[in-house]
């Protein structure tokens, strides 16, 4: 409040320097006030300067007061002079015996007898009347500052000060701010008479508590919404366990077919192989396989059972779709379907940054009476278009179980270039046909993986951080929400 | 998908023209090729080995084709340039015919029944005067390697094997003999070796090692002599040095042993279709004669030509477009299939050339003519299928819940289903024989050993690999674990669990609690022991003696939570205090879902479908079910409508705000239309 007294007192404003010795108080004690009245908001304007000044050292104090080395030198030795080894005892004799002999003001006579002997000649203390100069505030001339400061006599010295004038709402009499509103203040009112002091709104705001969810699984979310939006219906895919029959016979997957490796496909050991089949049905598989029917060649290899029967974990969710569409057959009469899924299917494959031994497949079918190729290719559009991706182009593809197949390819930004987006095609005749599916029933479907529009849409380039126990949970929490088409 | 190396300038030449890679990207991507790379051989080897190796090779531009898995046609240059041409309509697919020996006998092979033991089958042809270039050879011996590779199953199916006939003399004997029996100067080796000492031989070789497999245990190897002795062959090994072709090779004997005969004549069809082209009667093909056991012949090749005869109206409604039959036919006609409308009404008769076995059913007849249409032709409509959705209720559950217990802040964990053994036994302090575990026979390294039976393990890695993280950690996932059960048709069955843990400084077993009781209050199950949950204590070696607790459900085990087994904390290499909770989640879905959730094989009865086509007006409404018995009362009566009235008052649906299969079954027990009075019904 002196200082704030001072400064209504001041017309263009005070320095904080000039403040501390009027008062009588450190500086920094001045300084300290200056800030905690410019948190107040405008009562005061403070500009920081800074001033420069030399100032002696402690031992041009000291010399300053009993004279320099050398004059201390001159001072000591009587008229009849000195011996040089008694001088060198003094503190001060050796750096002022050098010093003093430069000057002319002593002399040596080296022959005297008992050693050289030194005696007195006249003085001129110059460099005591500079400190005394320097001192009182005077300046000296650089070549003098300069030869003092080499004698560590000298420095310079910075001071920081600040400027002080007053600010918008200058007052003198000084009221606390608050920090935060209280329950009293609101019950009393008081609210309305006490000054807040201002939030620091370039500070973060303090991490809420709580829990996150997946991205892949967030992704899922948005791929399931699709479809229901679509009036697809889930299919029941919670079976990682499938029956080499439904996964590659019953979609007309001939036994040798290179998927059917070992390389390709998690076979199992326990339990090793299915045992029940609805048997009408799988010798109409069968008699496709290895004969023909159904206005097909067939394949003309001696089908195995053993084959069929052998237990693998799946390698796509299409062996659901095969028993749905099964099921579907059965019905006394044919209803058309829309169905979907999204579920982990299993590679036997070498891993790599974006292959893993299991991935989810997202998968959608439609079955009725005289669907096209139209069809298929206005569903993916309109399914793709949900995902925000409106160009697409079709590329014929050869799919065991699919014919016509087509991969599907959309226009990439920024890569400049079309990339495959997902596979589709037309189920064959020689899967749908032995299943009892009247004929003029077509069924579509399309297909493709969680992951890769999940690694696009949050920019992860190792699948290894995204799946499994290697995730990186900062990643997991960080992640925004999943709006697929913007 | 199989991918063909061609010279660039060579492709063009064949092709008349030369294109821009843009260009010829398009028409590949057209046709249902793919441009895959542009490289050199330079290139390749400088990538493979490095620059210094690469300096010499040769830096002419090769395309690397990628050719779909069906089209062994397309497998060599000459196959890929004969398709685009025609495609192109630039060119008119040649006839192929297979011709008598102008003079001479016919070339045999004697099958001997010893063959039956290992490799029963063998057709052969003759390419007669025929003339090789460097780059026409390279091709020729690059599409045996083609389809060794791709039809013949890595030569497990077929082998072929190319001879100059002019170095051998017929008949030729194919059979079988023990391999200390067998003995020949093999193909680019200078002395005679036993076929026991060639399989050692070739264990290193890195290219043939691979084939040893097919015959190694076999008592007896396929061979085949010439009539004065000569090895040709031991399939599916290697040639004899003999017979081997170069490029003054005028005429060729080709045979192709087999485990399966469709896939031999397919090869062998392939072979000389593609390389007749440089006969001096370009492509007729020499016929020779198979002798079997039982003294029955064949005549090969084959080079048949099928004809089928379907509609145009057919491929217009296939495909959705309504093309004129004599267009369908010029489509049909530019993919190698000659087609011509037959004059009856739009009857179209295709000619499939031997070139295209991948032909077997008029799909694929549609497919070609959508391909010469072009896909991104044709007009994309919707179809008119009108269905309702329904979500799977136990993904509908899992989803619901997932939010819940994020909310409740949890974060969410995603596991593999596979792991190794250790992880779901050994590691949890039990034995791997309790845990009802799948086991898979051909894993690649112990992290896909068996399906996991628990989601604990998942958690526990997860938090391991996340130790740098801020504790505490609390981590949830719902999913599948895989169980042994012998009443399903595969013998196992998915189980939907819900595991979350804490990990922090104190084992925080209250925290895991309190979720196991949000988790029940989210279920609308109350704390009760009887018609509720509670929890009792319970004795689990993956948890701290005394520290673990069943969780029941209406009497039933569904769970446990507890604070882990110090052991199990360090097997997972976690140093801090753990508490855990599991459990099922499937017994809360109630029983409309009971139905759905089961993977048993459908049995041949009929399933009634509520949902009557649009459109489908005059059809006559479903029977009404069995029973009209539903949560409301039967809804026969008065009352029962009543209270499905006033449940209704401020819903649109049944469950949640989809509509499913629970409305549809409850629209359907109302048995006439309901008065006007119970309004809220007629939504």
């Amino acid at each position: 409040e002196a200082l704030l007294q001072l400064v209504e007192k001041a017309d263009g404003g005070v320095d904080s320097l000039d403040v501390a010795s009027s008062i009588g108080v450190d500086h920094q004690v001045i300084v300290g006030a200056v800030k905690s009245l410019q948190s107040l908001g405008d009562v005061i304007s403070a500009e920081q300067r800074s001033s420069k000044h030399w100032e002696l050292t402690d031992e041009g104090t000291e010399l300053a007061e009993q004279g320099s080395h050398e004059a201390r030198v001159f001072g000591s030795i009587p008229l009849e002079g000195l011996p040089q080894s008694e001088l060198m005892k003094l503190s001060f004799g050796k750096i002022g015996f050098s010093k003093a002999m430069s000057n002319k003001w002593i002399r040596v006579d080296k022959s005297h007898e008992g050693g050289p002997r030194i005696f007195r000649s006249n003085i001129q203390d110059q460099v005591r009347e500079k400190l005394l100069l320097v001192r009182s505030g005077a300046q000296l001339e650089e070549k003098d500052k300069n030869e003092l400061k080499k004698r560590k006599l000298l420095t310079e010295v910075t001071v920081k000060s600040y400027w002080i004038t007053r600010g918008s709402s200058f007052s003198t009499t000084l009221t606390k701010q608050e920090t935060e509103l209280t329950p009293e203040m609101i019950a009393t009112g008081s609210w309305k008479d006490r000054k807040f002091k201002p939030y620091n709104f370039e500070a973060m705001g303090v991490a809420p508590d709580c829990g996150h969810l997946h991205p892949l699984m967030k992704v899922r979310t948005q791929f399931r919404q699709i479809f229901l939006e679509m009036g697809f219906s889930e299919m029941p895919t919670n079976n990682f366990i499938e029956s080499s029959f439904w996964n590659f016979d019953s979609l007309f997957q001939p036994q040798q077919h290179p998927a059917r490796d070992q390389h390709d496909t998690f076979f199992l050991s326990d339990p090793a192989l299915a045992h029940e089949f609805p048997q009408d049905y799988l010798e109409r598989v069968k008699t496709v396989h290895s004969e023909g029917g159904y206005g097909s060649q067939g394949y003309k290899y001696d089908w195995k059972m053993e084959e069929a029967q052998k237990n693998i974990l799946r390698t796509h969710t299409t062996a659901v779709s095969a028993r749905m569409l099964y099921k579907l057959a059965q019905q006394e009469k044919f209803t058309p379907v829309k169905y979907f899924s999204i579920d982990r299917v299993f590679r036997n494959e070498t891993l790599d940054a974006t292959h893993l031994a299991e991935f989810h497949q997202i998968e959608g079918v439609v079955a009725d009476y005289g669907l096209t190729l139209g069809d298929l290719m206005g569903v993916l559009h309109q399914f793709f278009t949900k995902l925000g991706i409106t160009k697409l182009r079709f590329k014929p593809a050869y799919n065991p179980y699919t014919e016509p197949s087509m991969e599907v390819f959309s226009y990439h930004e920024g890569l400049k270039k079309w990339v495959e987006v997902g596979n589709s095609g037309v189920f064959r005749p020689e899967m749908l046909l032995p299943m009892g599916l009247p004929e003029d029933v077509s069924v579509i479907a399309w297909g493709l993986s969680l992951e890769r529009p999940t690694m696009i849409k949050y920019g992860i380039n190792n699948i290894r951080e995204l799946v499994g126990h290697k995730v990186n949970l900062q990643m997991v929490y960080d992640s925004p929400i999943c709006r697929l088409d913007s | 998908m199989p991918t063909v190396g061609v010279k660039r300038d060579i492709l063009f030449n064949a092709l008349g023209r030369s294109y821009t890679d843009e260009e010829f990207d398009e028409l590949c991507f057209e046709f249902g090729l793919e441009l895959d790379e542009i490289t050199s051989e330079k290139e390749i080897i400088s990538r493979e080995q490095g620059d210094s190796k690469a300096s010499g090779a040769s830096d002419v531009i090769l395309y690397k084709i990628d050719v779909p898995a069906n089209r062994y046609d397309l497998l060599c240059l000459e196959g890929l340039v004969r398709g685009l041409q025609v495609f192109k309509n630039k060119l008119e697919a040649p006839r192929y015919s297979r011709v008598s020996p102008t003079t001479g006998e016919v070339q045999r092979l004697i099958i001997t029944k010893e063959t039956a033991a290992v490799r029963p089958h063998a057709v052969a042809a003759v390419l007669r005067n025929i003339t090789f270039t460097k780059e026409r050879y390279d091709s020729f011996i690059e599409l045996q390697e083609k389809l060794h590779q791709n039809v013949c199953r890595k030569r497990s199916l077929v082998a072929i094997g190319t001879h100059d006939l002019d170095t051998i003399s017929g008949p030729f004997t194919y059979t079988a003999k023990p391999p200390g029996d067998i003995s020949f100067k093999p193909l680019n080796q200078n002395k005679e070796y036993t076929a026991s000492q060639l399989m050692s031989l070739y264990k290193t070789d890195s290219h043939l090692r691979h084939y040893l497999h097919i015959i190694e245990d076999k008592p007896v190897y396929p061979v085949i002599y010439d009539s004065n002795g000569v090895v040709l062959s031991m399939p599916p090994i290697i040639n004899g040095d003999h017979s081997k072709i170069s490029l003054t090779t005028k005429n060729v004997f080709i045979e192709c042993t087999a485990t399966d005969l469709t896939k031999a004549k397919i090869v062998l069809d392939v072979m000389v279709t593609m390389f007749s082209q440089y006969c001096s009667q370009p492509f007729t093909v020499e016929e020779a004669e198979v002798v079997y056991p039982d003294g029955k012949t064949c005549i090969y090749p084959e080079l048949a030509y099928r004809k089928e005869k379907l509609t145009g109206e057919f491929i217009n409604r296939k495909v959705g477009i309504s093309e004129p039959t004599e267009n369908i036919a010029q489509l049909l006609t530019r993919m190698c299939l000659l087609s011509q409308p037959t004059g009856a009404g739009d009857e179209i008769e295709v000619e499939i050339p031997p070139t295209r076995p991948d032909v077997i059913h008029a799909c694929d007849i549609m497919e070609d003519a959508a391909i010469a249409y072009g896909f991104n032709n044709i007009t994309r409509t919707t179809p008119r299928t009108y269905t309702v959705a329904n979500q799977f209720p136990i993904n509908k559950l899992t989803e619901l819940l997932r939010q819940d217990l994020a909310a409740a802040g949890f974060t969410e964990a995603l596991n593999f289903a596979l792991c190794s053994q250790e992880d779901i036994a050994d590691k949890l302090g039990k034995k791997i024989s309790e845990t009802r575990a799948v086991h898979i026979s051909n894993p690649k390294t112990a992290e896909f050993q068996v399906a996991r039976t628990s989601l604990l393990p998942g958690l526990l890695k997860t938090v391991a690999a996340n130790r740098k993280m801020p504790l505490p950690l609390k981590l949830f996932e719902i999913s599948d674990v895989v169980l042994k059960d012998e009443t399903k048709d595969v013998g196992a069955r998915n189980s939907r669990r819900f595991c979350a843990i804490y990990y922090n400084k104190s084992p925080g077993f209250e925290v895991i609690h309190g979720l196991l009781d949000r988790t029940m209050q989210l279920l609308e199950v109350k704390a009760a022991r009887e018609q509720g949950y509670h929890i009792q204590a319970a004795d689990d070696s993956t948890f701290f003696p005394g520290r673990c607790a069943e969780i029941f459900v209406h009497g039933k085990s569904v769970g446990r939570l507890g604070v882990l087994h110090p052991d199990v904390i360090s097997r997972f290499e976690l140093s801090m205090p753990c508490s855990a909770l599991e459990m099922d989640i499937e017994p809360f879905l109630g029983h409309t879902a009971e139905a759905l959730l089961t993977h048993d094989v459908p049995m041949r009865e009929s399933i009634k479908h509520s949902l009557p086509r649009l459109g489908d007006s005059q059809q006559p409404l479903p029977a009404p079910p069995a029973s009209t018995k539903t949560v409301f009362g039967d809804l026969k009566s008065q009352e029962g409508l009543k209270a499905l009235n006033d449940f209704l008052a401020d819903k649109s649906y049944m469950e949640g705000f989809v509509a499913s299969q629970a409305d549809a079954s409850v629209f359907d027990a109302i048995p006439s239309t309901p008065t006007q009075t119970l309004q809220h019904l007629w939504r």
